[in-house]
Order: C-alpha cells, then structure tokens, then sequence
C-alpha cells in the first residue's frame, strides 16, 4: 500500500500526515478545511509527487454541475454531423466525453483527484456525488455503459467552508482541518521557500507577522502566502532586519484592505505597542 | 469501555453517526495508528468529526473517556528522539533479518528494564539493546533511513491527554467567537437557500423559427434566465449601549454586503421612529413611512440592536432618548408597522442569552419579533427561521 510521507516542497504536519495516509486506507476522501494560504491545494499536487501518481484537478465554480464531473453528451455535436454525414452518428459513444471523475475513473494506474473548493458550488452538488464517491462508478445511459474505477482514486476534496456541506456526504469523508501553523512549523515553511534567507531578518519578520495576525479586528488576516510575498518583497528591497524591527515596511504585500493597515497603523509602530483591536471574547 | 466514547460524543452533542464509527473501527483494525494514542485521538478525530466547531467537545469527550489512561507513547518517543541522533542506519540484511524477528513487546520491555538500571544514555549510537530496539520501532516505519526523516515534527509530537486538556479548539466553539468569516459562513445560507435559476437554456420554439428561416442551417438559441437573490436590510442600533458592540457589528455589515446582490442598511438609537438614519453618525436620515411604502415586502429583514432601552421609549409618544426629537407614534407601534410590512423579520441581540429575561424592554420586544443571540449558533438560527419560517426556538 501506498504510503505519503511529504515531499521537499511542502511541509506538513505530522496529523495531516497521518490522516492521508488513513485516507488512502480507508479509500475514502479526504477533506481539508482552513484559513485561506494554508497550503489545502497544494497538498493534492504533493501527494501525487510524493506517491508518484497523476493528477488530476477539478476545479468547482459556482455554476458547476455534478453530472459535468461524470460525463458530457454532446447533442449539438451530434446534430450538426447528422446534416453533412461527416461521423457515423449512430455511434454515440463519440459524443459522450468524459468529466474530470469520468477521467479519473476511467484511468488504468491509481491517480490522484483534486476537487477543489466544492463549497464553490451549489448546495445540492456534494449530494449529487454521494454514490459516485461511494462506488467509484456511474452509469452511462445513453450508450448502456458503466464506468468503474479499477483502481480507487485518492480523493482529495478542498473547502473554504462558504457553505456547509451535507451530513450524509461528510460521513463518508475523513476530515482535517489544517490549522494554522505555529512558529516553529512556519520557519521550516519559510525555509522550503528560501534556504538561504538570513535567520534575523526572519526572526523579526515573524515576530511581526504573528503580530499583526494578533489583531482581532483584521477583516482578512494574512496568511502564509501573503507571509512568503511580503518576505519575497523584503529580500528584493534589501532591508535589513533591523528595519524590520522598527517599522514594518511593504505593509501592503500582508494586508489587502484598507482598513486593515489604518488598525495596524494606529496601534503604534514598535512590536511592544498596545494592541488596541477589541477583543470579542472580552465584552461581555 | 471504548463505546463509552461514542455516547460521550454523542451526549456532548457531537454529531456521530453509527456509520462514521464502523469507518474507525475499520481504521483500527488496519493498525492505522501505530497502537499509539496520540495517533488514535487524531485519527478518530478525521473520522469522527467533520466541523473544526466541534473539535473542543471532541476534546472533553476524549478527556472523559481516556483520562486516566497510561500510554506508552513517552517511551516510544523517548527512543526516537535518541534515535534522532544517528544520522543514518545502515543495516546488513543479517541486521534486518534479526530486526523481523523481534517483537515489539519484548523490546519495550527490554527498554524499560534498561532505562530503571539507568544505562540509557542520549547518544544511542553506543548503546546496542536499546539501538536495536529503536531500530525495531522504526521498523513499523519502514528502516530505509533514506526514505524517511526520523523524527521529523517528533518534537511537536504530544501525547493525547495533553493535547487534548490544551483544548487549542476552544475558540472554534460556535458559541463563543465570531469573525468576519464565521459570520460570513452564517449569511450565506441566505444565499444558498434560495432557488437559483439554472443559467442558460435552448428555447426550443425560437430555434426551430431561426432555423427554418436559415433553411434548415440549425441556429441554436439560448435564452438566459434571470438569477434569484436574496433582498436582505439591516436595521441596526448605533450609539449608547451599543457602543461596545459597534465593531462587533460593523463586522456583519461587511460580511452581508459581500455575500447578497440587494442589500439595504439604515441605522437607528434604541428604538426606531418616523426616520432612519443612512450613516452611522447619524446625519442623513429617510422617512421610515417612504421606506416601508417603497421598499419590497419580500426583503428578509435583520434587526440588530441590544434592546435595552426604558420602556417609555417603546410606548410613550415623545418617548425618544433623544429629548429634543418628537415621535407622535409610539417606538412599539412603528415595529409593528415593520412586522406587518415584511414577512421576514427577525431581531438579532449582541447582549447574552441569559441576561435577556431580566430586562423589561427586551421582553417586550421579543414579543414582537423573534430575538437571536448574535453569535454563530444564533444567527445560524436566525437564517434558518428567515428562509423557512421555523427554528428550533420559534415556529409560525
């Protein structure tokens, strides 16, 4: 059996390890939930690096259907060449092509599939996949064909919770909700990313950077991406890190809205300042 | 004893279903967690919740069952992180061979006996019994040292109990925070309850014209269909005793005005008269009467305010807490003109659940429209009573 042990790329913790691997046991999907740049994407490319396999992504827009991840018909295809007689239009089989599930259902060797951001779509679309993720297979009518997995692909499923999905579809999943990462962790994050970033500047820029994720009253708080372009911007700038200690410069590249920096920037420059952001927890 | 667990889920309202207990058994009996408890608090966890709220009573629930339990994990982690030190093990198949035929048990035990006669040193290296014991524990992960990182995150590795008492989740817990995105998370069920028409559609009839007038060329036409959104006003109690929670619910606001197409927001102080206010300082007003002649009754209307208030200020003409504004019409009489307007009204109250019985006006205005903690738990139930017209709490 097939066992994820993490690649060079992508650092995860020891539990997400472990519950791929469950995942992969049990053959049943995996779920990843978490702050938005908490690497949930990333996860399904580094399996199918680290166990070998293909990939393949089905990204899910608001307007996603469950039956275009199964297969398409395409009528009008069909309809055009039955005026001019260019393909045999009695052979339907031509017509039907294959959704991302068909595909990876379809595929001779395991691979890996990536259904990305399902809460994107309608409320209904999880339920409309129930048996198809149970079974691994779906039925074709129009050419009395039935697709069947030969090998259960690795499922991975990513949401940013927008809508909760079904009961009955989450009992057929393993969960993991990736939490984000301490310091520690995110230094081996950060490394990955840049082996030969100089250790002080580092230091202070994540002591400001879990700082800044202090403040309550963020409308987005930044997240690793945002992390790795504001230490991208301030390698390229050159600063030094004891710049960094006073100030925080590119503010920008780690919060996106403005009344963000103007929280941030009225609590006071220095990491010692108060932090005036009101605390939720505190008012009653 | 081990079923103790899934009642103790259960009774701390944890949603587990039977189903979801089999897949952990099924994971048990794959030795999915290495016998380690550490390993099976986190594994039970992915399979036996789905939602980040319910990672905290799933803490308590492990906490109640597995307390008092003794583990070996320390032991286990004791010898990795001796292990640690050897860089790499390079193992003759005579070596490998010997490794199989050790059994996890008596290496343990081995190790226990040699660590009470203290000859357990850090640097494993030298010290054969406990290297090979090391060496057999690894085994469960495979011993090519190339393949895997010893110890990686082993520092990080806690036992169970401990992670469990630190209760990390706590702030997920629906009742307690809410930010932005959870609330967020909350509104958008407005959204996706409603019926949305699909997006495009072939009209039949006016294809078949286009394409006899083509001569039989075939011309498709699709027609599109207009999409359904949700119409949401917030009325929402600025200044006073709801200045604590301005931030609060300043949050909301942004979070609705993301998510729904057709979105109104007025102010008031307390109470609402013959105007609303359009700006938190409240400067512009509307006449509320306009806004009730020109608005949609179908609006799902959110009252946010901590309705606490005199009672003169509901039911005194002249009432306002400001002295010098005058209402001819009593507060309580131009809440009931909003009830009857819109079908969908409901109140939403930053102030705790268990303090509302004791003020008069929250009374009296609960009499009015269904209140709402404003915490994830209760708008949840809000959106739901707005969409379906029934909650737990309240039914029509």
């Amino acid at each position: 059996m097939d066992y994820f042990k993490g690649t060079e790329e992508y650092v995860l913790s020891k539990e997400l390890r472990d519950n791929v691997n469950v995942s992969i046991a049990l053959q049943r999907p995996l779920i990843v939930k978490g702050e938005p740049g908490t690497g949930k994407t990333l996860l399904a490319h580094s399996i199918a690096k680290g166990l070998g396999k293909k990939l393949i992504i089905w990204n899910i827009k608001s307007t996603t259907k469950a039956q275009e991840g199964l297969y398409l018909y395409d009528t009008v295809q069909r309809l055009n060449d039955s005026r001019f007689g260019d393909n045999d239009i009695s052979d339907i089989k031509q017509y039907i092509k294959l959704g991302k599930l068909g595909e990876a259902f379809a595929a001779e060797d395991q691979l890996v599939l990536l259904i990305d951001e399902i809460d994107k779509a309608d409320i209904e679309f999880p339920n409309d996949l129930l048996n198809e993720i149970d079974e691994m297979s779906f039925y074709i009518p129009e050419t009395k064909e039935t697709i069947k997995a030969k090998n259960r692909p690795i499922v991975i499923i990513t949401s940013n919770s927008e809508k909760e999905l079904p009961d009955p579809f989450l009992r057929r999943c393993i969960f993991h909700y990736i939490e984000f990462p301490e310091q520690e962790l995110m230094e081996e994050i950060v490394n990955v990313h840049f082996p030969k970033i100089e250790k002080k500047l580092l230091r202070e820029a994540l002591k400001k950077f879990y700082w800044i994720r202090e403040f309550d009253m963020l409308r987005k708080k930044p997240s690793t991406s945002e992390l790795i372009d504001w230490l991208q911007a301030l390698i390229i700038g050159g600063i030094d890190a004891r710049d960094v200690e006073k100030e925080i410069p590119f503010l920008g590249t780690l919060l996106k809205k403005k009344e963000d920096v103007d929280i941030v920037e009225k609590s006071g420059k220095t990491h010692y300042a108060y932090n005036t952001s009101m605390r939720t927890r505190d008012v009653y | 004893m081990f079923i103790n667990f899934f009642f103790n889920l259960k009774s701390r309202g944890v949603p587990v279903s039977l189903h979801e207990w089999i897949t952990l058994h099924h994971a048990l009996t794959m030795n999915l967690n290495d016998s380690s408890l550490t390993a099976f608090y986190n594994i039970a966890r992915s399979i036996l919740v789905k939602n980040e709220i319910f990672f905290d009573r799933y803490d308590l629930a492990f906490l109640d069952t597995f307390g008092g339990i003794e583990t070996t994990d320390e032991l286990l982690e004791e010898i990795l992180a001796g292990l640690k030190k050897v860089k790499e093990l390079h193992l003759t198949e005579e070596e490998k061979r010997q490794i199989e035929e050790l059994n996890l048990d008596e290496v343990l035990r081995n190790f226990e006996e040699q660590l009470k006669q203290g000859h357990y040193k850090e640097h494993v290296g030298g010290n054969k019994a406990i290297g090979t014991g090391g060496r057999s524990t690894q085994g469960a992960w495979g011993y090519n040292p190339a393949g895997i990182r010893i110890g990686q995150g082993e520092s990080r590795h806690k036992r169970a109990i401990q992670v469990a008492e630190k209760r990390t989740f706590r702030n997920y817990s629906s009742d307690i925070t809410l930010d932005t995105r959870q609330m967020r998370v909350a509104l958008s069920h407005l959204r996706s309850l409603l019926p949305i028409g699909s997006g495009e559609k072939l009209d039949l009839k006016k294809t078949i014209d286009e394409t006899c007038r083509n001569a039989g060329e075939i011309e498709l036409i699709w027609q599109t269909k207009e999409k359904k959104s949700s119409k949401v006003m917030l009325l929402m109690d600025v200044g006073g005793s709801m200045t604590p929670f301005a931030e609060l619910v300043e949050r909301l606001f942004s979070a609705a005005a993301g998510q729904i197409s057709k979105f109104k927001h007025y102010y008031f102080h307390n109470c609402f008269y013959q105007d609303l206010w359009t700006d938190m300082e409240r400067n512009q007003s509307i006449a509320t009467m306009e806004m009730l002649k020109s608005e949609d009754s179908d609006y799902k209307v959110i009252i946010v305010g901590d309705a606490e208030m005199a009672p003169s200020e509901l039911t005194w003409v002249n009432g306002a807490i400001d002295y010098w504004y005058h209402n001819d019409t009593p507060g309580v009489v131009w809440m009931q003109r909003i009830k009857d307007k819109f079908k969908d009204v409901i109140w939403v109250n930053p102030l705790p659940k268990r303090s509302w019985e004791y003020v008069h006006s929250i009374r009296m205005i609960r009499d009015i429209f269904p209140m709402f903690e404003l915490t994830l738990d209760g708008l949840d139930e809000g959106v739901k009573y707005l969409m379906t017209g029934k909650c737990e709490i309240y039914g029509r």
